[in-house]
């Protein structure tokens, strides 16, 4: 039954984005940070998107489509590969009168640019809602499937 | 006998069942392609009505009129490619520079248009069954 597999597909298309959001909260909530030395300073992470086969293929159960003419790729979720730190080099601030300031007067702030996490936290609280909503429609039409005949 | 009376409801049910599990398949589909609206490289797809009507038609047919492919080489009817199936790539409005090829509001709509007619052909094989629970009962 495909329908099943849409909340396995959703699913991990609503774990991937709440990771996001995760990242996302932590880049901001880092965003002031500062430190003595460059390679201290925090940098902003992002996680990578790719797509998998959940490996489910209705061909093989279905009526109308042949096993293997479609290749089982119309089940795809989403998996986070990873997550990799932005290598844009750290903000270079001259403060001499900061306690971390180094013996040049200079602290060296986040490379996290708040307008892009902004950015980031919207789009991927709009793709898990639209996971969640994909989610209820279909969970509505399994539901009417149940009473099917009543 | 019992063969006779399946092939008769089967033949009740008429395009509805197989319908439903078209629009079943067809919501994998889209959920795979909103699932994957962020992830780079992802090229949504869908699943092809009318593809599927037609090899659906034709297996309707007696067999001694369908043209029949005894060999997976054979060209079908219809197309030179034997592997392209239903299942093909949407063309995007838009293209975007990660490749990714799903529109999301696009996708929604199908989704939700994808949904509506998998109710039409639950209220179809609703009412069909009715139909033939009165015709078995003998009374409204």
């Amino acid at each position: 039954m495909a329908l099943f597999d849409v909340f396995d597909i959703a699913g991990t298309g609503m774990r991937a984005q709440s990771l996001r959001l995760n990242v996302t909260s932590s880049n901001l909530a880092n965003a002031e940070n500062v430190a003595t030395r460059p390679e201290d300073a925090y940098r902003a992470r992002h996680p990578i998107f790719a797509s998998f086969m959940t490996g489910n293929d209705f061909g093989a159960a279905g009526t109308f489509v042949t096993p293997g003419a479609t290749g089982g790729a119309e089940s795809t979720g989403v998996r986070v590969l990873g997550i990799v730190e932005s290598s844009a080099p750290p903000v270079r601030r001259y403060e001499p009168d900061h306690p971390q300031a180094d013996e040049d007067g200079y602290i060296y702030a986040t490379n996290v640019n708040p307008i892009e996490e902004m950015v980031n936290m919207l789009s991927a609280s709009r793709s898990y809602q639209s996971n969640v909503e994909v989610l209820n429609t279909t969970k509505d039409l399994l539901l009417g499937t149940l009473r099917l005949g009543q | 006998m019992s063969s006779l009376f399946a092939g008769a409801i089967d033949r009740h049910f008429g395009i509805h069942a197989t319908a439903l599990e078209f629009r079943s398949a067809r919501s994998q589909v889209l959920a795979s392609n909103l699932t994957n609206a962020d992830t780079p490289n992802f090229k949504a797809r869908d699943l092809d009505f009318a593809e599927v009507l037609k090899a659906e038609s034709g297996s309707l047919m007696p067999a001694s009129v369908r043209m029949a492919r005894t060999h997976q080489r054979h060209i079908a009817v219809g197309g030179s490619d034997p592997d392209a199936g239903p299942l093909l790539y949407r063309n995007p409005f838009q293209p975007t520079l990660d490749g990714n090829t799903v529109e999301s509001e696009v996708e929604q709509g199908k989704f939700a248009e994808n949904a509506v007619q998998y109710q039409t052909s639950l209220m179809f094989l609703t009412r069909k069954i009715r139909g033939l629970q009165l015709a078995i009962k003998g009374q409204a």
